[in-house]
């Protein structure tokens, strides 16, 4: 089944687009179309209509976000895009920007102008050395262009761009950990309000976004927001998605497909199915903070509203499947353990709290568990779900999707006097 | 850190800084300089980072501690960090990384005696499409077999005899 490619419709195999390949397929046109010729407000009044939505996991409608943000204040105000891309099971944004770096120049360009900003910043989490380097060619080249710098196509609009290399830890990704990232201090997250928009960057302005959202903007400006909307095959929803299959699959790569694709299309036919012919047991549907979902939900159109009322969520479309012999205790055990590991230490229900489930789905995998932690590890959330930052929030999914789905398997555990998969 | 190392880091960031609003901003990308050129970063390199930056010591080294890939102690000419997350271990990850330790003859954290490889585990490498995965130094090695981190080690300390950067 091919789908109509918007982000990857210039992805060559092993290769990135050069500025000369960009331009030939139709790059920097979004760019010289918008600047100079239409009003910065139409142009956040386009992307509101879009019903674009943030592509790093939290769904947040990107035309409202603009919509709050004080884009004719006086002063240095900022754009920040968000590449730390360090969930577990989400890899999109690399695949993106090693194939077409210079489309997400060209759309900080076009949102920098939207948004009244003459700086921007792109924060690339240290194990992307490619995608720095890509990067950082695709910055020099459009700078040599004019796509960049001052007086962009002649006109009054200047552009900054920076690349930061950042040294590692997921928190970074989480924006106002990211924004004290940048400044040099060290980067627990900050409390909101003030939210960035106000007071961001060195205490300015700021729109934090992920790569992936604002790659979609010169393609909005482009073709409209009809046009947007259309690509997906639900109601309510718009765009295309990047999907990063991984997991028991057989085929396990980053596909772009429309929103709304139903799961059973990803898996079986993108995905070429579960692999050794084993039967698909359970997957997270976007990243290691999202609520497992399981054969019952194969028919759930993956989309940010359907996932919603699935009892899960979209966040970064990064699907991980598990086959029929994967103990759930275990996946759960080694997510939660990642999180524990990531939390900054900050606030204590996440310094805390996180390596307490740890322990306790240890002693389930080990058959030291009974009644009495099953009603603990119910607990826990409530507690939990108080933390400063949406790290450990986010934790909580797969613990909630395993107390949801999978119960009598953690009971099994107790009755057996451990893993019934043969675990731990 | 010898004399020309501070002399190099100097030339390089020194104009950076004068032409730089908020200088403190190049914290990470100086410390990561310093580790570029000196295998890890010692007391000295914090200071140093702190004395360009205009900042205390305490400032630098809050931030140095912070980030996983800044490495505050001796490591090995090749940090091996071997991916633990979720789709890696879906794929095997536990057989790699007791490879990994078996064929080094080190745990978790530890430094080969011959100085050549460091053993660090990592949260995921955004390389979930290609699991199990692992990173040594910044080169990125995916679809993991023992026979193949066999050959990834011979070929990386080769490489680390030659003096080839990692
Ligand atoms: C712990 C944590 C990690 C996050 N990591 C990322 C990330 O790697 N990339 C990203 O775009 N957003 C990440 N986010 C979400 C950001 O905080 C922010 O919502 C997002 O960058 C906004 O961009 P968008 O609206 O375009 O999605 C993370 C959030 C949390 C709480």
């Amino acid at each position: 089944m091919s789908h109509p490619q918007v982000l990857f419709a210039r992805r060559r195999p092993g290769q990135t687009v050069s500025l000369e390949t960009y331009l030939q397929e139709g790059g920097y046109q979004a760019l010289g179309g918008a600047v100079g010729k239409q009003a910065p407000a139409a142009l956040r009044k386009l992307v509101l209509d879009s019903g674009l939505r943030g592509r790093g996991g939290a769904g947040f409608p990107t035309g409202q976000k603009w919509s709050f943000f004080p884009a004719d204040a006086p002063g240095p105000k900022y754009l920040v895009c968000n590449c730390d891309e360090m969930e577990p099971g989400t890899y999109k944004d690399r695949e993106l920007l090693v194939a077409d770096p210079h489309a997400l120049v060209e759309g900080m360009a076009l949102a920098a102008y939207a948004l009244g900003v003459t700086h921007g910043y792109v924060f690339v989490r240290y194990d992307y050395e490619d995608v720095f380097r890509a990067l950082e060619r695709a910055v020099a080249e459009a700078h040599g262009a004019g796509f960049l710098g001052e007086r962009i196509l002649g006109t009054d609009f200047g552009f900054e761009l920076h690349v930061h290399g950042s040294a590692g830890r997921y928190i970074l990704g989480e924006e106002t950990s990211l924004l004290n990232g940048l400044e040099g201090v060290r980067p627990n997250p900050r409390l909101r309000p003030p939210f960035p928009a106000q007071r961001g960057l060195f205490g300015r302005p700021t729109t934090v976004q992920n790569v992936e959202t604002l790659c979609n903007v010169p393609h909005i400006a482009l073709h409209g927001a009809e046009w947007f909307k259309g690509l997906a095959l639900t109601p309510g929803e718009a765009g295309t998605k990047l999907f990063g299959l991984s997991g028991h699959l057989n085929r396990t790569e980053c596909f772009e497909l429309p929103m709304g694709v139903p799961l059973r299309e990803v898996v079986e036919v993108h995905g070429g199915g579960v692999r050794q012919g084993r039967r698909f047991k359970a997957c997270l549907p976007g990243g290691a903070s999202t609520p497992y979902l399981t054969a019952a939900h194969l028919d759930v159109p993956m989309d940010f509203g359907n996932l919603d009322r699935a009892g899960s969520r979209l966040g970064t479309a990064g699907v991980t499947v598990f086959d029929e012999r994967t103990c759930m205790v275990a996946a759960t055990l080694n997510l939660l353990t990642f999180f524990a590991r990531e939390s900054c230490g900050w606030c204590t229900p996440c310094r805390d709290g996180l390596p307490y489930v740890c322990y306790l789905l240890e002693r389930f995998e080990r058959g030291q568990a009974g009644r009495e932690e099953l009603a603990l590890l119910k607990a826990q959330p409530a507690f939990i779900n108080q933390s400063f930052c949406a790290l450990a929030q986010g934790a909580m999914g797969p613990l909630e999707g395993l107390l949801r789905h999978f119960e009598q398997e953690l009971l099994d555990h107790v009755t057996r006097g451990g893993c019934p998969f043969g675990g731990a | 850190m010898d004399a020309k190392l501070e002399q190099d880091i100097r030339a390089e960031f020194e104009p950076q800084i004068r032409a730089c609003a908020h200088p403190q901003e190049l914290v990470v990308h100086l410390l990561r300089a310093i580790q570029r050129e000196h295998g890890w970063v010692p007391d000295e390199g914090v200071e140093l980072a702190a004395r360009l930056l205009g900042l205390q010591p305490i400032q630098v080294e809050e931030v140095a501690t912070f980030y996983d890939k800044i490495y505050r102690r001796p490591v090995g000419r090749r940090v091996i960090h071997v991916c633990d997350s979720i789709c890696c271990w879906s794929r095997g990850e536990q057989e790699i990384r007791a490879h990994l330790e078996a064929r080094l003859g080190i745990r978790l954290g530890e430094t080969t005696p011959d100085g050549v490889f460091t053993l660090l585990p990592t949260c995921c490498l955004g390389a979930c499409g290609r699991a199990p995965a692992m990173q040594v130094g910044f080169r990125l090695y995916g679809e993991l077999t023992p026979d193949r981190v066999d050959r990834i080690l011979d070929e990386e300390r080769r490489a680390a005899g030659q003096g080839d950067p990692p």
